[in-house]
């Protein structure tokens, strides 16, 4: 039918991401094994938002996802891997997924990530210290889920968030480097999550995301580089959290989405004819739920996690 | 120091000057989750390396076999992304992990241990920053090899800033714009110093391709924080001349166009009274051809208080469509509605800006 918007392929992305998680021999696995908690993420989180994470085994999971955790109170990518904050966050929100946050130690996982934080405020990402404030984010989303934020000097964390702020509104990893839409988000959630939005010049940044639309109604990540579906989250949850949306086309941007499935054999790619894989099977399918895609559940854009699950996790004690 | 001795081929074990150690293997639990098949000789140069790293021996064998950790792992994951049609290039959280952390159970740990060797044998570490860029060729969004440099670096201090500005800008030569690059180079200037040159290479870095909008980024890092170069309002005369021709030259590019208000910062005022500024709006417009970033300026201008000629408004006239209103009682809102139907991704962005006008925008 002449411009109706195609379909998402639930049931071919269901079995795609069902197959992730059980292959543990093929090159896709083998590449991405270090980094199998993010992997589990991205894949879980997808399969709640389609209604499916019932498909799964939950207490294989758990275990699994406790035999990664290291003494020092941190996550590993993989069982006997050294824990980084990436895939701490990654396991809390597994485990939120699954509503038991409660099998944790949390004290334990909030030291842990308390300790990574700087005198400057800013975070590192693990003991050997490299600082990014993609790691603010995931400290503070983390701890704000564990309700532990009380561990973190928050003002400090704030403070160094706004030194990366740059004049075209937009936020990069370290104070004076280039705006990225990935930094962006990271930067705009953790205001978020610390009432601190009124430090976002929300017009002017509304106005750069907005400009990462390009005329095949992609999004990029910078002025000038090749559009991903992965900006469709990244870009679309910060116009979100600013009350900017509306400011993208949207009906181009799903249509852009569901170009990039792989309509046979599942799963989403960066860009549509590429190779799919998990993660931007995740951001495609997130992207869609931003948009109201039918069929799909809501999802929060500071916790990138269902909202029912944050619900739960806050108003159900 | 080279990191395999000249034409050694024969395995560790094989060695005369390893004939002491016994190799550890790797002990993977009862459970492994991925019996990764990795290649015999790195399997036993691991082996070798878990010897002398539980032994705590700092000595020139073990800084060897680090190095031949190293590079091996370095070769497994070139050979395996090789055969991968993957793109990473785009990929934020991937670019550090997945290409530089395939073995990543051991890969931080070898490096540490290499510089606790290297503090040890009080190394040359000229020489250190030589055997990092062999590793780095090929792996330049691995971020253990830029942490390393970044320790070697911090010790050898200002002698190691033109290696550092050198090792940078051979990886921006193949892409001009790696983060990672660009956040070392920025580190290295901060820390190091090195600051002389480096406006030249941002402007030659724009000669290649006047859209790197990474190159625009340095641009203004240099010019608020060189200390050679006197500040942001110093600058502001010639940076001006030099963005309106970039402007010039290829209008619809964003950059140039965010960097001339960037370089007003918080003086909103004495950027809407440089005619520079709306004289470049009025060029462009008079060209008709990529306008939208020049519509938008005269917007903002025109937000600010900024006075129009009949010119400006001859120019807007003559970019409306026939089904536009032509009575929009002012410029303003005839150029919003311009941008509107120019610019129809972002209608419902232009429509706000009409709604928002102050009441006595021109």
């Amino acid at each position: 039918m002449e411009g109706q918007i195609g379909d998402l392929e639930v049931e071919k992305h269901v079995q795609y991401i069902l197959s992730v998680e059980k292959r543990k021999d093929n090159f896709e696995s083998v590449v991405m094994e270090h980094l199998r908690m993010n992997g589990a993420y991205w894949g879980l989180t997808t399969l709640d938002l389609l209604g499916k994470l019932d498909m799964v085994d939950e207490d294989e999971i758990i275990s699994w996802v406790m035999e990664c955790q290291h003494e020092s109170g941190g996550f590993g990518g993989n069982v006997g891997h050294d824990p980084h904050i990436l895939y701490t966050l990654s396991a809390v929100q597994v485990l939120a997924l699954f509503d038991k946050l409660n099998v944790l130690d949390i004290d334990k996982v909030s030291n842990y990530i308390a300790g990574l934080q700087n005198e400057d405020g800013s975070f590192s990402g693990d003991m050997w210290g490299e600082i990014d404030t993609r790691f603010s984010y995931i400290a503070i989303c983390s701890l704000s889920l564990l309700q532990r934020l009380d561990k973190i000097n928050v003002e400090k964390a704030v403070n160094y968030i706004v030194s990366c702020k740059n004049l075209d509104g937009g936020f990069g990893c370290t104070p004076g480097a280039e705006s990225h839409a990935g930094q962006i988000f990271c930067c705009v959630s953790a205001l978020a999550l610390t009432g601190s939005l009124h430090h976002v010049d929300k017009d002017l940044l509304g106005w750069w995301l907005c400009e990462r639309q390009v005329k095949s109604g992609a999004l990029n990540g910078r002025p000038e580089k090749l559009p991903d579906v992965c900006y469709s989250w990244w870009v679309l949850s910060s116009l979100i959290m600013i009350d900017r949306a509306h400011w993208i086309d949207k009906e181009k941007l799903i249509k852009f989405i569901l170009d990039c499935q792989d309509k046979e054999n599942g799963g989403i790619s960066d860009r549509p004819d590429d190779a799919v894989d998990v993660f931007h099977t995740y951001f495609g399918v997130a992207g869609l739920a931003h948009l109201e895609y039918p069929g799909l559940k809501a999802v929060d854009p500071a916790y990138a996690l269902p909202v029912d699950v944050v619900n739960r996790i806050f108003f159900s004690r | 120091m080279e990191w395999k001795e000249e034409g050694e081929e024969r395995p560790l074990s094989q060695r005369p000057e390893w004939s002491d150690v016994t190799p550890v293997p790797q002990d993977d639990g009862p459970n492994p989750v991925v019996p990764i098949a990795y290649k015999d000789d790195f399997t036993e140069t691991m082996d070798y390396f878990r010897a002398v790293y539980f032994a705590d021996e700092r000595s020139l064998r073990s800084l060897h076999v680090t190095a031949e950790a190293i590079h091996m792992n370095a070769g497994n994951y070139t050979v395996t992304l090789s055969n991968l049609d993957f793109d990473f290039a785009e990929n934020l959280f991937l670019e550090n992990e997945a290409i530089g952390r395939i073995a990543s159970r051991v890969e931080a740990v070898v490096w540490h241990f290499r510089r606790l060797i290297l503090e040890a044998l009080n190394a040359d570490l000229h020489e250190e920053l030589n055997f990092i860029k062999k590793v780095a060729n090929g792996n330049p969004k691995n971020y253990q090899i830029w942490h390393h440099r970044r320790w070697v670096a911090e010790k050898l201090g200002s002698d190691a800033t033109s290696k550092e500005l050198d090792f940078t800008k051979k990886i921006l030569s193949l892409d001009a714009k790696n983060y990672h690059a660009w956040s070392h180079r920025q580190w290295v200037l901060q820390e190091l110093g090195g600051w002389e040159d480096e406006l030249d290479y941002c402007k030659q870095l724009l000669e290649d391709d006047i859209f790197n909008n990474s190159a625009w980024n340095q641009r203004y890092f240099v010019i608020t924080k060189s200390p050679f170069l006197g500040g942001l309002e110093a600058m502001r005369e010639s940076e001006v001349n030099y963005t309106v021709g970039a402007i010039i030259a290829k209008p619809e590019n964003e950059s140039p166009w965010r960097y001339l208000r960037g370089l007003y910062k918080d003086d909103a005022q004495s950027w809407v009274n440089d005619p520079q500024v709306s004289s470049v709006c009025l060029t462009v417009l008079s060209a008709k051809r990529n306008t939208v970033f020049a519509l938008s300026t005269l917007l903002d201008l025109l937000c600010h208080g900024f006075q129009p000629s009949q010119d400006f408004i001859n120019a807007v006239d003559a970019l409306k469509t026939p089904d536009l209103d032509q009575s929009d009682s002012n410029l303003a809102t005839a150029v919003c509605s311009v941008l509107g139907h120019m610019d129809p991704m972002r209608v419902n962005y232009w429509a706000w800006r009409k709604n928002k006008l102050p009441a006595q925008t021109a």
